[in-house]
């Protein structure tokens, strides 16, 4: 059921951050509607095959973001509004940027040069 | 209700040439302990009075509420036990074990234990001295995880098991999981199946236990950190710091208390922090091993 899920041991990143963006990412695409019920937390994690107090701690965390909430004894739903597109956005601009930043200095680039350049792509798109 | 499946207090067992001193640790019940330690470290002994085969001479043990040794049986009728040397008839087949099972144990699940001859990959008919060790494994699962037991006690399940069967057996573990009023306690020596699939994580050396915690706490505790030493400054010792290697301005350090005041500490004494390293079990295990040699030896 969960085989969409894309879960890595050698991934540098720890268990329950992958599973945060794995679940904001089926969010985003809208695999996983506004208010829809989600996996439990146990069920997704004898799917996974990861331990229930890993999913637990994304749940958590998902929940203190405002992207999920859980109704005690009725499971977890996906926020009604999650306010995830823009987030997820957010994080690859700054991927994006910092890629940039470090290539810029690769390249010996001015600040000013850069800005020029980046402004050039603005006015394309 | 008891929310505690097991618990350890202060056990003692003394061997002519091995003991085990002061053994504490507790497990919740719906979670997952993984039991890990070398060759020779106490985990079957723990595991033997776990099971009230063995008698501690000091200390409470007690599981699934039960005291043990002194209520065993009561005890037993909840726990499904898999131990090293598999107690399976050679000549009887598969399927005999499974009645044979189910004509004790009135919660024997038919259903369910055909489920996992699939899943297994197992032949009912199949006679146990014509299986392979992995399978004799598997078999032995099976008998203990279709009667559904409150609490499973696994030694050791997924050593000498191919990379296929391992994955069946963790996921079929996991799957018990999903029951939260369900408990498994499984020793290992491989601390990647105890890291995927553990809530609750116990490391034993040398007849005691070295840590006992939640799995990610654990992982939160323990960092290596690359700092460099520029001119003029110097590393004090800090208590948190349980190794340190490198002679150059380069050190990397290991500490099992991390927390962003011990980065800010090394900052503010004039040091860069190069990296900042997650480390996975294994690395943990070894690491947290020859730090307590060091602490036995100094």
């Amino acid at each position: 059921m969960h085989s969409n899920f894309l879960i890595s041991q050698t991934d540098g990143r720890p268990m329950y951050l992958q599973i945060m963006q794995q679940i904001k990412q089926h969010i985003a695409v809208g695999d996983w509607a506004a208010g829809q019920e989600i996996p439990s937390i146990r069920q997704l994690a004898a799917d996974l095959r990861v331990s229930v107090i890993t999913v637990k701690r994304a749940y958590l965390e998902l929940e203190r973001e405002g992207i999920i909430f859980t109704q005690h004894g009725k499971g977890s739903r996906v926020a009604l509004e999650p306010s995830i597109q823009p987030q997820l956005h957010q994080q690859e601009l700054q991927t994006h940027l910092q890629e940039a930043a470090r290539l810029s200095k690769l390249l010996g680039l001015e600040t000013e040069e850069l800005v020029a350049q980046l402004r050039q792509q603005l006015q394309n798109t | 209700m008891n929310r505690l499946a097991v618990q350890f207090e202060h056990v003692s067992k003394t061997y002519r040439l091995f003991k085990l001193e002061d053994i504490s640790f507790s497990l919740p019940t719906g979670s997952i302990m993984g039991f890990i330690g070398t060759n020779g470290a106490g985990k079957s002994t723990c595991i033997r009075i776990l099971m009230g085969l063995v008698h501690q001479e000091a200390g409470h043990v007690k599981v699934l509420g039960q005291p043990m040794p002194a209520q065993q049986a009561k005890a037993k009728e909840d726990i499904g036990f898999v131990s090293e040397d598999l107690r399976l008839y050679k000549a009887a087949t598969l399927e005999w074990h499974m009645n044979f099972i189910a004509s004790i144990y009135p919660s024997w699940d038919a259903t369910y234990a055909k489920h996992l001859l699939q899943s297994f990959d197992l032949k009912a008919k199949q006679q146990i001295k014509g299986l392979s060790h992995g399978q004799r494994v598997k078999a032995a699962l099976l008998l203990v995880l279709a009667h559904r037991p409150k609490l499973l006690v696994l030694d050791e399940p997924t050593t000498g098991l191919d990379p296929i069967a391992r994955s069946e057996v963790l996921g079929e573990l996991m799957q018990v999981l999903t029951d939260e009023e369900r408990t498994v306690f499984f020793s290992s020596q491989n601390t990647l199946d105890v890291e995927q699939i553990s809530d609750q994580i116990t490391f034993i050396n040398q007849g005691k236990i070295i840590d006992s915690s939640d799995k990610e706490s654990y992982l939160e505790r323990w960092r290596r950190i690359q700092l460099e030493i520029p001119d003029g400054t110097t590393l004090t010792p800090r208590p948190e710091v349980i190794s340190s290697s490198g002679t150059g301005r380069l050190i990397t350090i290991t500490t099992n208390q991390f927390s962003p005041a011990l980065t800010a500490a090394y900052t503010a004494t004039g040091v860069i922090i190069h990296a900042i390293e997650a480390m996975t079990l294994e690395e943990i295990f070894i690491a947290n091993v020859k730090h307590h040699k060091q602490a036995v030896s100094a």
